[in-house]
């Protein structure tokens, strides 16, 4: 019986999550301070955090609130603090694109979903059963097969990180 | 619809909405944090496809995503700065002259 309601209790769980991560979404293009959409999109980021954790891989779930929300947002927040909010850009939210872009965009999730529907296979009977891999078997396929995709990424590490010097150097002898 | 297809419906939402919002907003941050919504959107989906395959290949891929996203953000956030000091503004359409 505990069990039974434990099942339903994930489902559950996993549709609120969904929920909360599209309105955060939707908040993001009806918002009009970047303060808020960036807070919008932390919760989506959470929230995808606790979908990941319900599927399965919590090695994903953890690593997506500290390297996402941890990192990438954090580094975000500071960037909207330090700009000015006077900037007629932070009150004028849309720009001239936004019919156009609203149909289209609504067209293209249309025949997406309707693409799902119709096309994607209902949870194929060979489908394993959640937790499938955990971090054990990650750990083996990442430094066993894909040890030099792992490699790679240190070099567009070690490019990014020239590039930002490169453009603040730039900004540096723009003004004297 | 079971599990995996609203899985999947709903990266495909948090990708179109990431799209729309990188189209329609002005603002060259939002435009920012709209293109790390699609790549969300994008790692829901191999998180999924993974999971319901069984193969760990798809949680390799969203860590090389993870790394790629930190990347993108610490070049583009640099460049945002560099233009906002010449203009003084975020709004995307004050550099349209960049279309030549």
């Amino acid at each position: 019986m505990i069990d039974s309601l434990l099942a339903g209790l994930d489902g559950l769980l996993m549709v609120v999550f969904g929920a909360g991560a599209l309105i955060g979404a939707a908040l993001m293009i009806v918002l009009r301070q970047p303060m808020r959409v960036a807070t919008a999109l932390i919760s989506t980021m959470v929230f995808l955090g606790g979908i990941y954790g319900l599927l399965g891989v919590h090695f994903i779930a953890a690593f997506q609130v500290l390297i996402y929300v941890g990192a990438v947002m954090v580094f975000m927040v500071y960037v909207i603090m330090l700009l000015d909010t006077r900037d007629p850009a932070q009150t004028r939210r849309f720009s001239s694109l936004v019919v156009p872009g609203a149909i289209g965009a609504a067209l293209l999730l249309g025949a997406l979903v309707y693409g799902i529907v119709t096309d994607l296979p209902a949870a194929a009977e060979g489908s394993r059963p959640d937790g499938a891999y955990g971090v054990t078997e990650f750990a083996i396929a990442f430094l066993n097969e894909y040890w030099l995709h792992f490699e790679l990424t240190s070099v567009l590490l070690l490019a990014a990180v020239v590039a930002a010097v490169a453009v603040i150097k730039a900004s540096r002898s723009d003004h004297g | 619809m079971d599990k995996t297809q609203l899985l999947i419906a709903l990266a495909l939402a948090l990708f179109s909405l990431g799209l729309l919002g990188v189209i329609v907003r002005r603002n060259l941050l939002v435009m920012l944090m709209c293109m790390e919504l699609m790549l969300n959107g994008v790692n829901l989906s191999l998180v999924t496809f993974a999971q319901q395959a069984g193969a760990a290949a798809g949680a390799v891929l969203v860590f090389l995503i993870f790394v790629v996203a930190t990347a993108e953000i610490a070049i583009a956030i640099p460049i945002v700065l560099l233009l906002v000091r010449r203009r003084h503004t975020l709004d995307a359409d004050a550099y349209a002259d960049l279309k030549g």
